[in-house]
């Protein structure tokens, strides 16, 4: 049964690196872990949108474009995010605060159009509100230093 | 919203305890269910019970649960499993979100007695990585139960013994079909499996496995308190007791309902949700998420249950209902369908990886004006292929609301194509 916790400790892997993501490192160690050839290990890291091969920013915003949110202006969001933050989807900011991605419906249909930053979810978004957000989030992080 | 018509049977305690105390779910009645299973009836009275009540799964397929329980109960195994099925990776859908959050025993609450009456002391939850709130509530909910002895060696003093662990999913929306699921358990890549065999017979580690919607769960102590006839007394034939829907899109009132089978549609969209926002007509609504159905206002009368929306070639699907107003452009809702199957198309079988990119792509064409009309007999016959085709669910669903939008609002479509433009302008 030990197979069995192999996605869990890449989630706890990828928790506890600065960067959000799996190193080759991380991968190889928990592969041996489960006793899981590398290859295989590689596929899995792989196959999971919330798992990244690639370093992060610290903090990892996942907009949603399906339906609800689409009805509820989504595009409008994402343009606010991508001109706020001066990157595309899949890119970090330049001082690694912040990497945007895509992801499919986050069950917050009611609050659309929706996201979530690290564990937080924000609902009725505005484009308005967009720089406030990502303000608040980096005060927070200054005053913690 | 008018709640004499709705009827809280699975969200009994959603908004009414405090989900984080096991003493007020026990003030309501919480674990009685359990405590009589074990005290009162023998494994094969439980699945009898759930039989007569003819519950139906309510994770989209509607299979006959007290039948599913039966096939595990008497597979013959030295370890069986239970799944509780809490993906609920369905745009427009976070029922299931819902009654975690607000009521984490009842679930756990349902797969003990499950656990019981197939003869497994093994419990998963599935729950998508995304569900931050939903995991922690269900951690609490399972820790208070084992301090309790509801989990663990010798439940309330007996023979029983039933632990259950949480399982984070990582992002995929393919880790809802059953067989995936059991794949990501066991720290693969999440594609679907060969059916048969079933998982009742060999799922998760190719032992017998019970694997059950959050609602279905839910459903179950209700059920073994106020026995089968009451539950079979609440809705309609083939369709027994509450349904719990989210509601959405271009209405006054958005949230979450929970009605009786063989509720009309437009009761719920007119009055529930309090009509069509902006005194708008309405267009059609999406009905059981993005790979459910496309209804037209013609059909809004259809009452909510599997026969007769079986009849439109619907079904209530995850218990998503997408309101759309008559500003909508159907091109555009098409589009959006099809960027999510793209999107989640796990790659494992060509019809499906193959077919969800060229839908996107012929449907991103006519969207920008430059479609042709034999497109559209393209997309029909790509369609069709992909639902005959496809391994799994994923790809034999993902046509659906694309492939009726196509015969429902042909115009529409030949507009974007012959004059180049919207009539609805988007
Ligand atoms: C692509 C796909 C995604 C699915 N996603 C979910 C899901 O998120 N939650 C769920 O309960 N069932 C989902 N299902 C259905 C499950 O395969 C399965 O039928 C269900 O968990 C059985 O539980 P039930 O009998 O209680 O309905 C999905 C099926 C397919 C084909």
């Amino acid at each position: 049964m030990k197979r069995s916790g192999f996605i869990e400790e890449l989630h706890e892997c990828q928790e506890k690196e600065e960067k959000n993501y799996l190193s080759k490192k991380n991968i190889m160690e928990a592969a041996q872990h489960h006793q899981v050839p590398p290859a295989r290990a590689y596929g899995v890291a792989t196959f999971y949108t919330m798992f990244s091969v690639q370093p992060r920013g610290k903090h990892i915003i996942r907009i949603c474009r399906n339906l609800s949110c689409h009805l509820a202006g989504a595009e409008e969001i994402v343009k606010k995010l991508r001109e706020t933050l001066g990157i595309d989807f899949g890119q970090t900011t330049e001082d690694g605060e912040f990497t945007l991605e895509e992801s499919s419906c986050l069950g917050m249909c009611s609050l659309s159009p929706a996201m979530m930053i690290d564990d937080v979810p924000y609902g009725n978004l505005t484009p308005a509100k967009i720089p406030e957000i990502l303000e608040q989030i980096r005060r927070r992080e200054n005053r913690n230093e | 919203m008018s709640e004499e018509r709705q009827l809280r049977i699975v969200l009994r305690n959603a908004g009414l305890i405090d989900p984080d105390s096991i003493d007020e779910y026990i003030a309501h009645d919480g674990y009685s269910a359990l405590e009589r299973v074990i005290s009162e009836m023998s494994p094969d009275d439980v699945i009898e019970e759930i039989k007569k009540s003819e519950l139906r799964g309510r994770g989209g397929a509607g299979f006959p649960t007290g039948k599913k329980w039966e096939f595990t109960a008497k597979a013959d195994s030295d370890q069986k499993y239970i799944i509780c099925n809490a993906d609920e990776g369905e745009p427009g859908t976070f029922k299931d979100r819902g009654i975690m959050e607000g009521d984490p025993h009842s679930v756990l609450e349902g797969m003990m007695i499950a656990g019981y009456a197939t003869g497994t002391n093994k419990g998963y939850i599935y729950i998508r990585g995304e569900y931050a709130l939903s995991i922690k509530r269900l951690q609490k909910a399972i820790d208070d139960a084992r301090e309790y002895g509801f989990l663990g060696e010798h439940i309330l003093g007996s023979g029983f013994a039933f632990d259950v662990e949480i399982r984070r999913g990582a992002g995929s929306y393919i880790c809802g079909e059953e067989t995936a699921l059991m794949e990501s358990i066991e720290g693969k890549r999440g594609e679907p499996r060969k059916k048969p065999p079933y998982p009742p017979t060999c799922g998760l580690w190719g032992k017998p496995t019970v694997i059950n919607n959050v609602e279905t769960l839910a459903n179950i102590a209700p059920i073994v308190i106020n026995g089968a006839d009451w539950f079979k007394g609440i809705g309609v034939e083939g369709s027994r007791g509450t349904k719990v829907f989210n509601l959405m899109g271009d209405i006054n009132w958005k949230g979450v309902v929970e009605i009786p089978f063989g509720t009309p549609l437009s009761d719920i969209v007119m009055n529930m949700g309090k009509g069509i926002r902006g005194g708008r007509k309405l267009k059609a609504v999406v009905l059981g998420g993005v790979s459910g159905s496309l209804i037209t206002s013609e059909e809004l009368d259809t009452p909510v249950d599997f026969n007769s929306l079986a009849r439109i070639e619907a079904g209530p699907g995850s218990g998503s209902i997408v309101v759309l107003d008559e500003t909508r452009c159907i091109v555009d809702i098409a589009r959006d369908i099809a960027y999510f199957f793209r999107h989640e198309s796990c790659g494992k079988c060509t019809p499906c990886r193959v077919g969800t990119e060229e839908m996107y792509r012929i449907i991103d064409r006519i969207s920008k004006g430059e479609g042709e009309e034999r497109d559209i007999n393209t997309l029909e016959s790509l369609g069709k292929s992909m639902m005959l085709t496809s391994f799994c669910g994923l790809g034999q669903t993902a046509p659906n609301v694309i492939l009726q939008s196509l015969r429902k609002f042909r115009d529409e479509w030949l507009t974007h194509i012959r004059e180049k433009k919207c009539p609805v302008n988007v």
